[in-house]
């Protein structure tokens, strides 16, 4: 990493960060409308403990859910994308299960297992993130040239070797590039259950007490966290590419 | 010399949703060991099936396919296939990608002996100091030299190679060519080689044979005279000309544009 990769995002970070304020001063707007970033500050020095504890609660339930989205992902990327006749069964009820706007779907969750809130928070973080990640890697595997395969056919490969030594390196591109969607979807999920749930853990529940007492540049102060945690994981996930997959990487 | 391939009266379908569709129909090839024949007909006649009957990627619905006498019913490992589209895996450097047989055939070379063997192949091709770069990095006809070596690390008994110098440019593929007689020099192999380049056929093989239409069958083969180590010289010699010319009828017949008498 270079001087310029770390100081050209944090400029970009402080140049946002005085525009809003810049927006907030020139319109007038009192803190119930639109707070400002130097109303927050307050906000976090009264609250700190609560934001770590919060924090913490949000960003190992969403890690959690997004493991198994991974899993359960990759899992039903490898059915969909060996078997043609999976792919025709397995797509449309994919699509549909994807459409159902998962907000509906927290009161049920909510409802079926009542009091297991870790459970549900991991469980909406899940289901609204594995869906890119099986179909990059279903795409990843059955776009797979036929030489490839052929090359290590012929050898006498078995189908697993053929996996391991092309199929799945070859896809690592693609389930990066999904990784990177399904993280903040992850978040979406757990702050869904969070604040439509709310059952007193996380960044969501937060929210929700700084809507109910008022406290406005608390609920700002809870968005910008909730931002921060979405830019730290993409950035493990950018860190994992590198390593697994930079080979793809054409820029350098 | 004993046949070290041998395809008798091979008849093949592929099932399509319109039903069976023949691609060869009445095949009859035979290579010598240390041959090298080259394979040409018109597009889509079933060329390709033909690469992976030897292959054992594909087992024909009638006749058969023997190489050393054993009935292909299976890939074997005693093959080394090289495409038109060079399949080099892009996270592994070139050396790696020319090791990757090795890593599934069982071999007698030790792990050193392997790299010194690839190594040894990559600058017989001319990619000296090129093993430790990505595909990435490279043009297309050092791909598909690259390609060739990780065909030949195995040391296999035949070497398929389908359009290998399809996609590369004029002056590229004669390059390669002059490349393929350096190396079949050096590393001794029995080569089947499909193509659409007819002055490509004549400079590298020893046989042609011109597949009909499809449903493909042996339609004519020509040989091509011995006469020493070739130069591509030898492509504007009266003698080639008047194969070229031979074989360019036989394709005409082939595509069904001129009856079977009609040629000279």
């Amino acid at each position: 990493m270079t001087g310029r990769q770390v100081y050209v995002p944090v400029l970009a970070v402080i140049v946002f960060l005085a525009l809003w304020e810049a927006l907030v001063w020139v319109m007038g707007w009192p803190n119930y409308k639109m707070a400002s970033p130097s109303d927050l500050i307050p906000a976090y020095q009264k609250y700190w403990e609560l934001f770590l504890v919060m924090g913490w609660q949000t960003l190992w339930r969403t890690v959690v859910g997004l493991l198994l989205a991974v899993v359960f992902g990759i899992a039903l990327g490898m059915i969909m994308g060996f078997s043609r006749v999976m792919r025709d069964a397995l797509y449309p009820l994919l699509v549909g299960f994807n459409a159902v706007p998962k907000a509906t779907v927290v009161p049920i969750v909510a409802l079926m297992f009542v009091g297991a809130h870790d459970f549900n928070t991991v469980l909406i973080a899940f289901m609204i993130s594995f869906f890119p990640i099986a179909v990059s890697v279903s795409i990843g595997l059955s776009t797979l040239e036929p030489e490839y395969r052929d090359i290590l056919r012929s050898l006498g490969a078995s189908q697993a070797t053929i996996f391991w030594k092309i199929a799945l390196p070859k896809t690592l591109p693609e389930f990066f590039g999904a990784l990177k969607v399904a993280v903040t979807l992850a978040f979406i999920g757990t702050n869904l259950m969070e604040i439509v749930s709310p059952h007193g853990r996380g960044l969501g529940a937060l929210f929700d007490s700084g809507k109910t007492n008022s406290d406005y540049p608390l609920m700002f102060a809870v968005l910008i966290a909730l931002a921060f945690l979405g830019i730290v994981l993409y950035y493990v996930v950018v860190a994992l590419e590198r390593i697994f997959a930079g080979w793809a990487d054409r820029t350098a | 010399m004993e046949n070290l391939i041998e395809i008798k009266a091979v008849r093949h379908s592929y099932r399509t949703a319109s039903g069976p569709l023949p691609v060869l129909d009445g095949l009859e090839m035979s290579v010598p060991e240390g041959g090298f024949v080259a394979v040409v007909g018109p597009s889509g006649c079933g060329k390709s099936t033909l690469t992976r009957l030897v292959a054992g990627l594909l087992i024909p619905d009638h006749g058969e396919v023997y190489v050393h006498g054993t009935r292909i019913t299976a890939p074997r490992s005693n093959v080394g296939m090289a495409f038109q589209n060079p399949v080099l895996l892009e996270w592994r450097t070139i050396l790696q990608n020319v090791l990757l047989p090795l890593e599934i055939v069982p071999s007698k070379l030790s792990k050193a002996e392997g790299e010194e063997r690839a190594r040894r192949l990559l600058a017989l091709v001319g990619l000296e100091g090129f093993e430790n770069k990505r595909p990435s990095e490279l043009s297309g006809g050092m791909k598909q030299r690259a390609s060739l070596c990780r065909a030949l690390i195995h040391s296999p008994e035949v070497l398929i190679l389908d359009e290998p110098f399809g996609a590369l440019d004029a002056f590229t593929r004669e390059d390669l060519w002059q490349i393929m007689h350096r190396v079949k020099a050096e590393e001794p192999f029995t080569g089947v080689l499909i193509t659409h380049d007819l002055r490509e056929s004549i400079f590298l093989a020893d046989q042609v044979v011109v597949l009909s239409g499809r449903p493909a069958k042996t339609q004519f083969v020509l040989d091509v005279p011995d006469t020493g180590p070739r130069t591509l010289d030898h492509l504007y010699t009266p003698e080639a000309a008047a194969m070229l010319n031979t074989l360019r009828h036989q394709i005409e017949i082939a595509q069904g544009r001129v009856p079977a008498g009609a040629a000279a």
